[in-house]
């Protein structure tokens, strides 16, 4: 079953002059058709000003299309009575772990979520409990957030999202700011979220190394999706990729690099163990 | 010196003080300006001066740490100690100058004017360093509850409070980095008088005005995000409701109130 549907979603920042005429259009989403089916860990990649955050806050009703519809978990998103439906099961995790937590203590940061859909005081501590739990934040839930590091900060915003039992997480670019090890913490939360408790994730992000555990992936370049596939597919694209100033896994550009200087190994290769592997089949040919 | 603001910044701690009710805490830093500003004579300022340093040390912050924000009103304190005691005429004159004179009203005003001062930033901090600022919302928002039937928008009011109080330490941490990233293109921060100073932050105060609006806006964002809407239907993670402890802070409080009245009436200050 698709959670999220979108045909051709239109969306058109309008700008205008000091006398309020309209001095020109930018799509900011052009025709974007994307489906993500319930419980799959989709990437959306693309360059700043793709489109791709546009979509996102599309998926939580913060933002409306221009033309086109999107559903999410069922309900059109244009329809105002459904707004709060909407966000409860698609939550939103965003770039900025500073801008995204309220509260000055960890634990009341993850209830804020529960709070404000009216949840009973118990089934709020529970919840915040298991949240914590799982993004490994349990040790740190009465202190201050300005006194995390940015990648813990971002795994309490996470926690935040997951108190509010949603279908469906959004996290747009949620490791932009984050150094490589928080970097690293912050996927291995998503993706253990994904795996274990079967929520849908959708991870929009311009890091390449990111996406290769992904279902899925959508690549979109100036409102457009350009590409899609499963991220063999696209990674075995090297030089499609490279048209579009993307870079693609290290490992995968080693691989790619060494087929064309005539070695005898397949596209598409992801991980370390799959290079090994061919290139210890190219030596014992 | 920037980073010594303490106002608005939760201290954890494991302490009784921390574990009071925020409608308590509320009720008694009311209590406490109100008795520092109306008592009158020594006995009183010493029952104050007992009571603070009871509360201090009962919170078990470092005393230090408290007094950390005293720094930031300096110039306050000097301006307020010196107009008190350079202009107010008294009985007896010690000396004069011009229209300087130092008298014996000047020197008891000064002196508890400073005193005042010291005290309601202590006190003050103390309370903020003590509640986080949800709870503070909270406090807030139920002992103001009343109003809210004469349409005041009490919630929201106490919501943009502790949003304001959870970005302190940020923005305090913002305008550093600003500061020194225009230090290092050649503003001059230091030097110059007053008015040359006042046009030199404007480099410093634009930006950050420009980045706490940016802020703002993804704040309101992400609120929005989850399910935030300002009405009604919002439960609480950390209801309030009393117990003994606040019942019996609020006898403490009262019966402090009462004795420094008191104090004041019975022994004011020497005339």
């Amino acid at each position: 079953m698709n959670i999220i549907k979108a045909i051709n979603l239109v969306h058109e920042y309008i700008k205008r002059d000091e006398d309020n005429n309209v001095s020109g259009i930018t799509k900011a989403l052009d025709d974007v058709s994307i489906e993500v089916k319930e419980g799959d860990f989709v990437a959306i990649l693309g360059h700043n000003g793709s489109g791709k955050s546009t979509f996102a806050k599309h998926i939580n009703a913060l933002l409306s299309p221009t033309s086109g519809t999107l559903i999410v978990d069922g309900k059109d998103v244009l329809d105002p009575t459904k707004t709060l439906e909407i966000r409860k099961q698609a939550g939103m995790v965003f770039q900025n772990p500073d801008n995204q937590i309220i509260a000055s203590v960890v634990e009341e940061d993850v209830g804020f979520g529960p709070e404000n859909l009216g949840v009973q005081t118990e089934e709020i501590w529970k919840r915040v409990e298991k949240s914590l739990k799982t993004v490994g934040m349990t040790a740190y839930r009465h202190h201050s957030p300005n006194k995390l590091s940015g990648g813990q900060k971002q795994r309490v915003a996470i926690a935040g999202v997951v108190a509010m039992e949603p279908k469906c997480i959004i996290l747009d670019e949620p490791t932009a700011m984050l150094d490589p090890n928080g970097r690293k913490e912050v996927i291995e939360a998503i993706t253990e979220l994904n795996k274990k408790k079967n929520i849908t994730v959708i991870l929009i992000t311009h890091y390449m190394e990111e996406v290769i555990n992904a279902d899925f992936v959508y690549v979109m370049e100036s409102g457009k999706v350009i590409m899609k596939g499963v991220p063999r597919e696209i990674f075995s694209q090297v030089e499609e990729l490279k048209k579009h100033r993307l870079d693609v896994p290290q490992i995968t550009l080693l691989a790619h690099e060494l087929k064309k200087s005539g070695l005898d190994i397949p596209d598409g290769i992801l991980t370390r163990e799959e290079l090994i592997n061919a290139l210890l089949k190219v030596s014992q040919q | 010196m920037i980073r010594d603001i303490t106002i608005g910044q939760y201290y954890p701690m494991d302490s009784i003080i921390h574990k009071l009710d925020p409608r308590v805490k509320l009720f008694a830093t009311l209590i406490y300006i109100i008795a520092l500003f109306s008592c009158k004579g020594i006995v009183g300022l010493i029952v104050i001066t007992f009571f603070l340093a009871t509360a201090v040390k009962l919170s078990k912050i470092p005393f230090l740490y408290i007094t950390k924000g005293l720094k930031t009103i300096v110039m306050l304190l000097l301006v307020t100690t010196i107009f008190n005691l350079f202009l107010t005429p008294g009985k007896v004159t010690f000396w004069h100058y011009g229209i300087l004179k130092i008298t014996d009203v000047g020197i008891t005003n000064a002196v508890v004017m400073t005193v005042r001062l010291i005290y309601l930033i202590i006190g003050t901090s103390l309370m903020s360093l003590t509640t986080t600022p949800n709870q503070l919302t909270d406090g807030l928002e139920k002992s103001l509850s009343p109003l809210s039937k004469i349409h005041v928008p009490v919630h929201a009011i106490a919501m943009m409070m502790s949003i304001a109080l959870r970005f302190i330490p940020i923005l305090v941490e913002e305008t550093d980095k600003i500061m020194k990233a225009q230090m290092a293109r050649g503003a001059d921060f230091e030097s110059g008088n007053i008015i040359k100073r006042a046009k030199n932050m404007i480099p410093l105060l634009v930006p950050l005005m420009v980045s706490a609006f940016r802020r703002a806006d993804e704040l309101a964002m992400a609120m929005e995000a989850r399910c935030y809407t300002a009405t009604e239907g919002r439960s609480k993670m950390k209801p309030l409701h009393y117990e003994k402890r606040d019942k019996i802070a609020y006898v403490i409080i009262i019966s402090f109130l009462v004795i420094v009245v008191a104090a004041g009436i019975v022994i004011p200050y020497p005339q």
